[in-house]
């Protein structure tokens, strides 16, 4: 293992350690506690430490630097359109939006994709997890299953559409059954990485402190594999929205891909762009939840 | 070879030379299938540990002291022979055989007091007793002030005090311990050995344990089982007759020096020896 002692302790047992300064410590005396008690100052609080200031300080200039970039980038759109790109200007697209959304049309077909996509990932992530730990666990499981999960990933979803039509009819059926598929092989696969990537050391420590099968993986295996199946969501949440714009450009009556389809037909680019904003700022959005929910639930990993 | 009896110049409290020891081995030997030929690991061993000695066991890479603690641990089992505790065949992992690995193998996402309590859950105790008994084994390793701490943000010593606190917390019988300082740096490991030492008088238990480092097996040991490669057996077992506690002074006196000489003769020239 590659860790070095933090400074905290190295300082402390260096302290306690010099050989020709030690005296021989009184047989009784509770010395691991004592040695401890003066070895190891409590831990700073992370609010004061100068390593906390700093990471904070330096989160703020990223974020300036991001947002410097971002209104940069909309500077070079303008002038893109300026020098007579046929573009929509961000004015433009901004008063296309707040008109879309005045009338209603934007929030219904905003929602519309954004049920498919909750639907469809959701219930992805509900079937993929299980299933992942059966096929970690069980090597039996894993030969069965995983020949199928392998062919049905190399198949883009799109493909599955027009056979999802013809098998589940037109309405939202195919729709969220492909973004289900798109969203449970991403999670499956993750999942049981995560589960036979769990390091065989934990397991026997977990045995040999009495721990019987059930208990290792509930209480080993499980939180050892969090770390991948939130990977996996955040993958599978990509595939999701990837899928859905596609799912409705083929076949729907409203969302946010057919709401762009039909601006495609009666050239209102502006329209698409309001579109592919709204998707762009719905999934970064839904991306931020997930980074959020694997900083407080894997904030124990070590970083190497 | 002859049943060892243990060594009783420390004038330490275990048992007249013919009580019952602790852990017996019995013709254990273990080979591992390669294919087209067999490694023999462990080439038939006899060794008796008494109950509250500490034993250390030296050797080359492949002379199968590791497989001898797994086999002890229950992680692996013998193909032929038997290891008794007590006189009761090994068989599977138990929390009366509390195990430390090199690795520290640390449950990452528990706290230092949450790893410690996991074998108590584990084994049905109440919160309060958990919460008293990790306590009191916390405070004995030295790691009060970061009970609540992730492993993450712990050193590679602490981290290890952190594992031993975990393995006495369930009150084994025996404790055995793969190379728990190997991965430490040397002054740490001196820190830790003194440390060990002062938790093993106050919570006497029967220690096996293994290293790589000659010094590590004499300072700690009531007797250092020098092990033998290809196949894996016993070499000689050299008995310490240096008091506890050991204390620096022991650590550099000419008694110490020559203890350290013979298992360091017995390590690196064991051509000499007749094979078993």
């Amino acid at each position: 293992m590659t860790d070095r002692p933090t400074s905290r302790e190295s300082t402390g047992d260096a302290m306690t350690t010099p050989a020709t300064t030690r005296t021989t410590p009184p047989p009784d005396a509770p010395a691991p506690g004592a040695t401890g008690g003066v070895t190891d100052a409590p831990a700073p609080s992370r609010a004061t430490s100068p390593a906390a200031r700093r990471a904070r300080r330096d989160g703020r200039a990223r974020l300036l630097v991001s947002l410097a970039s971002l209104v940069g980038g909309i500077g070079v759109w303008w002038v893109l359109c300026l020098l007579g790109f046929q573009l929509p200007t961000p004015a433009a697209v901004l008063s296309r939006g707040v008109e879309l959304a005045l009338s209603g049309a934007l929030w219904t077909d905003t929602w519309a994709s954004l049920r498919r996509v909750l639907a469809g990932f959701l219930l992805g992530v509900v079937a993929a997890v299980p299933v992942g730990f059966l096929m970690g666990w069980y090597a039996p499981v894993r030969a069965v299953l995983d020949p199928w999960i392998q062919f049905f990933r190399m198949i883009p979803p799109l493909a599955i559409i027009p056979l999802a039509i013809v098998l589940l009819g037109i309405d939202e059926g195919p729709r969220i059954f492909v973004i289900f598929l798109a969203s449970f092989l991403a999670n499956v696969v993750s999942t049981y990485q995560g589960v036979v990537s769990v390091d065989r050391t934990l397991i026997n420590a977990a045995r040999v402190l009495g721990a019987k099968d059930g208990t290792i993986f509930l209480r080993v295996v499980v939180p050892a594999s969090t770390p991948f199946i939130l990977v996996g969501m955040r993958i599978g949440l990509g595939a999701a929205w990837a899928t859905v714009v596609a799912a409705e450009l083929i076949a729907a009556q409203d969302g946010l891909g057919r709401s762009m389809q039909k601006a495609q037909l009666y050239y209102q680019i502006d329209t698409i762009f309001v579109g592919l904003v709204m998707i762009g700022l719905l999934g970064l959005a839904m991306d931020r939840l997930l980074l959020l929910a694997e900083k407080k639930l894997t904030g124990w990993r070590e970083r190497r | 070879m002859t049943t060892h009896t243990p060594h009783d110049g420390t004038g330490a409290p275990w048992g007249a030379p013919d009580a019952e020891p602790k852990i017996r081995f019995r013709g254990v030997t273990r080979t591992f299938d390669l294919g087209r030929e067999e490694f023999v690991a462990l080439g038939g061993v006899d060794l008796d540990v008494a109950d509250q000695e500490f034993v250390t066991i030296v050797g080359p890479s492949g002379c199968g002291k590791s497989t001898m603690l797994n086999i002890l641990a229950g992680l692996d089992a013998p193909t032929t022979g038997e290891v008794t505790v007590d006189g009761v065949p090994v068989d599977g992992p138990s929390p009366d055989r509390g195990v430390i690995f090199q690795q520290y193998a640390l449950f990452p996402w528990l706290t230092v007091r949450k790893n410690v309590e996991f074998g108590l859950k584990v084994a049905g105790v109440g919160a309060a007793e958990r919460r008293a008994r990790a306590e009191h084994f916390i405070d004995l390793v030295g790691l009060t002030a970061f009970a609540d701490a992730y492993p993450k943000t712990l050193s590679g010593g602490m981290k290890q005090r952190c594992a031993i606190a975990r393995a006495y917390a369930v009150d084994p019988q025996v404790l055995l311990m793969d190379e728990p300082f190997g991965a430490l740096d040397a002054l740490t490991r001196v820190t830790l050995q003194e440390q060990l030492l002062q938790t093993w008088s106050q919570e006497r238990r029967t220690v096996a344990f293994i290293t790589h480092d000659v010094d590590e097996a004499v300072f700690l040991a009531n007797r250092v089982v020098v092990m033998a490669a290809r196949p894996g057996r016993i070499h000689e077992i050299v008995p310490v007759d240096l008091p506890y506690p050991r204390t620096e002074d022991v650590r550099l006196s000419p008694e110490f020096a020559e203890i350290r000489n013979r298992v360091w003769h017995a390590v690196y020239h064991q051509q000499a020896a007749p094979a078993a």
